[in-house]
């Protein structure tokens, strides 16, 4: 209880929050990463998931690539990626795209595999052209599990972005390791609640966000209906 | 390599450490997260609710939840105790909604038989709904184990000895050898411990085995 009053001191001190070093400009750092990160890697892997659901073609490379990617450390990527590159924030933005890019991927694949084949065949023998499917049909039906895996990766590059501050001087997870090495637990403490508060409020905007894409882009009509009903 | 030839001698001792770290956080996740699993499958109102919190466990970064623990447990950071709380806490989140959908898997009219020859609540749970929701568990368990040993190198960092060691030492003296050595046997470790669960699982569901080899002589060649 001591440590977690001396953590909820650091945090209520105005001096840590404005500043270069500062809890705005950390958090800044974190989000701009995060952005970037999810950003880049939904560039790569959406177009590359959709097309593997939609031609239903090298769907078990898909799945290898997403299983390999959960036994690799992300400490090691991201140290091996730091060393490769230097000091700098491009070592560890590369490691976190890789690392973004498996669950964005199986979203992605997932969820235009699962639209029902014959859904696709029906909008082909109307005489929709394939573009026309995939960007009409399938991603709509498959949103939902699209940005489940944005959600996924998101998540992901939130917590390793923490670790990230292990090789570059960016983001809140600054204040985990200048706890650690000065053993300022209170400091640490205060970092690691801040983290968790905002991967918390992700996920619950991202969960919003899932939501609102379920019931207004996929299934508009079954929304439609039960405001008739009541 | 030249890193690898002259300092091998202290891979066992690190391996042996992870796996001392990783083995009783992947039991204890099964013991846990498999009853609760089933709570959630029988009681949908407190199902809910109990999925919606693992999922939000899940969602906490790993670090902030090791520094967070020792004041939850009161117990120190750099404590064995700490790190398989840590990836208990994760592997019951992961693996809790997988534990559930296994025994949603277990065909009704089956559990409902066994009860009408006769058989206690306690022995259908022993001997029909848990066996045969082991195929659907085992690859929870599975992903479940590979992300448990993947997640012990994050113990490093609040020096908790492990294969993660390799890494930070490893990047701390500028030697990428070391930290691929520490990356490539992580995986080793996951792959070898992946294989091991699949083998249980084959033994505890020999009938899944009988039944396709039965198959096989059916058809004639």
């Amino acid at each position: 209880m001591t440590y977690l009053k001396g953590a909820l001191a650091w945090l209520v001190d105005p001096a840590h929050w404005g500043g270069a070093g500062g809890i705005w400009v950390r958090l800044g750092q974190h989000l701009l990463t995060t952005a970037l990160v999810v950003g880049v890697a939904a560039l790569i892997s959406l177009p590359v998931g959709i097309i593997v659901g939609h031609t239903r073609r090298g769907s078990s490379a898909v799945g290898a690539i997403a299983g390999a990617a959960r036994a690799v450390p992300t400490l090691g990527l991201l140290t091996l990626f730091a060393l490769a590159l230097g000091i700098g924030l491009t070592g560890p933005v590369m490691a976190l795209v890789v690392l973004a890019i498996p669950s964005a991927l199986a979203g992605a694949y997932a969820g235009i595999q699962a639209v029902d084949p014959a859904i696709g065949e029906a909008a082909r023998a109307m005489g929709m052209s394939e573009a026309r499917i995939v960007w009409q049909v399938e991603i709509p039906l498959g949103a939902p599990v699209i940005i489940g895996g944005i959600r996924a990766a998101t998540l992901q590059v939130v917590a390793t972005a923490t670790l990230a501050a292990y090789v570059a001087d960016n983001g809140l997870g600054r204040y985990l390791f200048i706890g650690l090495k000065t053993r300022d637990y209170a400091q640490m403490l205060a970092g690691a609640l801040l983290v968790i508060a905002l991967a918390l409020i992700l996920e619950a905007v991202l969960a919003a966000l899932q939501r609102v894409v379920r019931t207004h882009v996929t299934a508009p009509g079954t929304a439609r209906r039960t405001q008739t009903h009541t | 390599m030249k890193w690898l030839s002259a300092n091998w001698h202290q891979i066992p001792a690190l391996i042996g450490d992870h796996m001392t770290l990783c083995v009783p956080a992947i039991l204890l996740s099964i013991l846990i997260a498999v009853p609760i699993g089933r709570l959630a499958h029988r009681h949908r109102l407190v199902g809910g609710p109990l999925l919606g919190f693992a999922a939000l466990l899940y969602a906490i970064p790993a670090l902030p939840l090791l520094i967070v623990i020792p004041v939850v447990f009161g117990i120190p950071l750099r404590s064995m105790a700490t790190m398989v709380v840590a990836l208990t806490v994760y592997g019951v989140a992961l693996l809790v909604r997988t534990a559930a959908d296994a025994f949603a898997a277990v065909d009704r009219d089956v559990h409902d038989a066994a009860l009408a020859v006769g058989h206690s609540p306690t022995s259908v749970f022993w001997r029909v709904d848990l066996p045969l929701a082991v195929p659907v568990l085992v690859s929870g368990i599975r992903v479940m184990t590979v992300s448990t040993v993947s997640l012990v190198t994050i113990g490093a960092l609040i020096g908790q000895s492990g294969l993660g060691v390799l890494l930070t030492d490893g990047f701390q003296r500028g030697i990428a050898a070391e930290v691929a050595t520490g990356v490539i046997l992580t995986v080793v470790v996951a792959l070898l411990l992946d294989a091991v669960v699949i083998g249980l699982g084959r033994i505890a569901t020999p009938w899944i085995r009988a039944g396709r080899a039965g198959r096989r002589q059916a058809v004639p060649s």
